[in-house]
């Protein structure tokens, strides 16, 4: 090819140092090398919350990381201390009631920009992108003194609804919906459906995979979301996963063999959809960028 | 007939869009156009009144403000860099099919994301705690024992080295997909023509990375910007303010002490136009070089 003969030319005479064995070697070395460093510093903090909940608060402090015996007496003052269950209940209600809701309005979105095309609809979508770099921190203010406003501090409509138009997934089932053939829509409408009977009948069953997709990031997203529920749920019984285990780590003494029992609840059901649903996970993250 | 289809697809395409439309302007447009009204509002609570530009000449007289936006931009311009080119590293590393346990490599350097930002905050302060594991370590092969939590460089070190452990992996993945697009092919070829390993990465990977490169950046820096769980968790934005940023400014401003709205609507306002100027100007940097 040109292209690289040209940047040959321009370095002038160069000499492919990787052809020497030795070399070769070496370099072979220390690239594993890096990479298990940095696959070690990756895991370490995994494995130091796995151990440190079977150790005592003092020896955690006093950095042990061998297993202790101490996992039951962890788990026991954790739910002594906190009404788990509850906490557990908050975080899913509001995960899971936040996808089924972002899912619907975002996807409906999606579609909607994408199959009925007008130049004014597109130059509003064009400013929603604009308005994906809004910062959060911006609008917290101003929303928490309209929940405020309207009662709906210490409920759960107040953390949910904010997200529901979620920019980003419009944006994602947009992309998304190039791919869906405009030759099963028109056979749908043939056959004498309407347009909102396509995108429940057709369009949701051959776009399950983009679902699952968005299904994971919206979850996750909700479930690790900290600032707007610190902010908006105050009372002790309607906190979060995220809530309780910040809100341990600030006590006076932290207990830190609790705190990593808390850790690994928060952690546990992102781990297990990323190790169940691996390639939809990474699928759903680079969706965007396509 | 053909003028009514038309009508109703017309109608349709407003219907299907209309609840995401009616929720983005209740949540996004009204609340930003109204903090913008408030930043020019002085008054505690919920008593306003007209301050003009009060609350810009507070901002400049304000030590923890310039800190805190200070803090903000150190942690910018020091993690930001860091974390792109280890990622872009590990990437160009894993994208080599014949590495033997790629898959391995793969999926624990992206393990960090998922873990959430709190839950991986307070493991890293146990971690990092004065007599903590880290310590331990640093002690026992002679380096000796570091102030993270006290010291106002080493707290500040602290929270890069944890975003940094948070978000490579997740910046990797994107590099990962964009280098398998790549055709195998120009690679070959330079091989043939004699261009070092070096000089395949700097004048044919990179070039062809530009646009994920330029969106990672502009991610990162939006991210980086609202940084407020981190600190919040980990060094409580301390120690003496070295670690406050400007979300957790305008966190502590708003809902620790008696709300000064009109004034923290300000303070977010800083972080809205350094956001607009900071991805613009990584856009036109990314179109001049692409020019040249």
């Amino acid at each position: 090819m040109t292209e690289t003969r040209a940047i040959a030319d321009r370095l002038g005479e160069t000499r492919e140092l990787s052809l020497d064995p030795v070399f070769r070697y070496v370099r072979r070395g220390l690239l594993y090398l890096g990479l298990s460093i940095a696959a070690f510093v990756s895991i370490f903090p995994f494995y130091w919350m796995l151990v440190g909940s079977t150790n005592m608060s003092p020896d955690i402090a006093h950095g042990k990381v061998t297993p202790g015996g101490y996992l039951f007496e962890n788990i026991a003052t954790f739910f002594a201390t906190v009404d788990v269950p509850r906490m557990f209940w908050n975080s899913a209600f509001i995960a899971l009631v936040g996808v089924a809701l972002t899912l619907i309005v975002s996807s409906l979105a999606g579609y909607g920009f994408e199959v009925f095309k007008s130049r004014f609809r597109d130059r509003i979508f064009g400013l929603m992108l604009l308005m994906l770099s809004i910062p959060f921190a911006a609008l917290m203010v101003p929303l928490f003194i309209m929940m405020a406003g309207l009662g709906l501090i210490n409920t759960f409509t107040a953390v949910i609804v904010p997200g529901i138009a979620s920019i980003f997934i419009i944006f994602y089932f947009r992309q998304a919906t190039k791919a869906f053939p405009a030759e099963l829509r028109d056979a749908a409408r043939i056959d004498g459906l309407n347009e909102w009977q396509i995108f429940v009948f057709v369009y949701l069953p051959v776009m399950r995979s983009t679902y699952a997709a968005a299904i994971i990031i919206v979850f996750m997203g909700n479930w690790n979301n900290y600032l707007w529920p610190l902010i908006v749920l105050q009372a002790e019984e309607n906190k979060t996963v995220t809530l309780i285990v910040s809100s341990l780590s600030y006590a006076y003494v932290p207990d830190y063999g609790v705190i990593m029992i808390s850790a690994v609840f928060a952690t546990l059901p992102t781990l297990l959809i990323f190790f169940l649903l691996q390639r939809r996970f990474v699928e759903g993250l680079l969706g965007a960028v396509k | 007939m053909a003028a009514r289809a038309i009508r109703r697809e017309h109608i349709n395409g407003w219907l299907f869009i209309a609840p995401a439309l009616i929720l983005l302007g209740i949540f996004m447009i009204y609340p930003i156009l109204w903090s913008l009204w408030m930043s020019f509002q002085t008054g505690r609570g919920m008593s306003f009144s007209f301050g003009g530009f009060a609350n810009i000449q507070r901002l400049m007289q304000d030590t923890v403000f310039l800190r805190a936006l200070g803090n903000t931009m150190i942690f910018l311009v020091v993690q930001v860099p860091i974390m792109i080119v280890l990622a872009l590293l590990f990437a160009v590393a894993l994208n080599d099919t014949k590495l033997w346990g790629r898959a391995f490599f793969r999926t624990a350097i992206f393990l960090p994301c998922v873990t959430s930002l709190v839950a991986y905050a307070v493991l890293f302060k146990s971690m990092f705690a004065s007599e903590g594991v880290i310590n331990q370590a640093l002690m026992a092969i002679g380096i000796g024992a570091i102030p993270w939590l006290t010291d106002p460089f080493w707290a500040k070190v602290l929270i890069i080295l944890a975003i940094t452990w948070r978000w490579t992996g997740y910046n990797m993945i994107f590099y990962l997909a964009a280098l398998q697009n790549i055709d195998r092919a120009i690679y070959e070829s330079a091989r043939i023509d004699g261009v070092p390993a070096w000089a395949r990465f700097v004048h044919l990977t990179l070039p062809m990375l530009k646009p994920v490169i330029l969106f990672t950046t502009v991610i990162s820096t939006i991210g980086t910007l609202q940084l407020f769980d981190e600190p919040y968790n980990l060094t409580m934005g301390g120690p003496s303010q070295a670690t406050m940023t400007l979300s957790y400014y305008i966190y502590d401003l708003t809902f620790r002490f008696m709300p000064s709205f009109g004034y923290s609507a300000t303070v977010s306002w800083v972080i809205v136009v350094l956001v607009g100027i900071l991805s613009f100007a990584q856009f036109v940097i990314a179109r001049d070089r692409r020019g040249s």
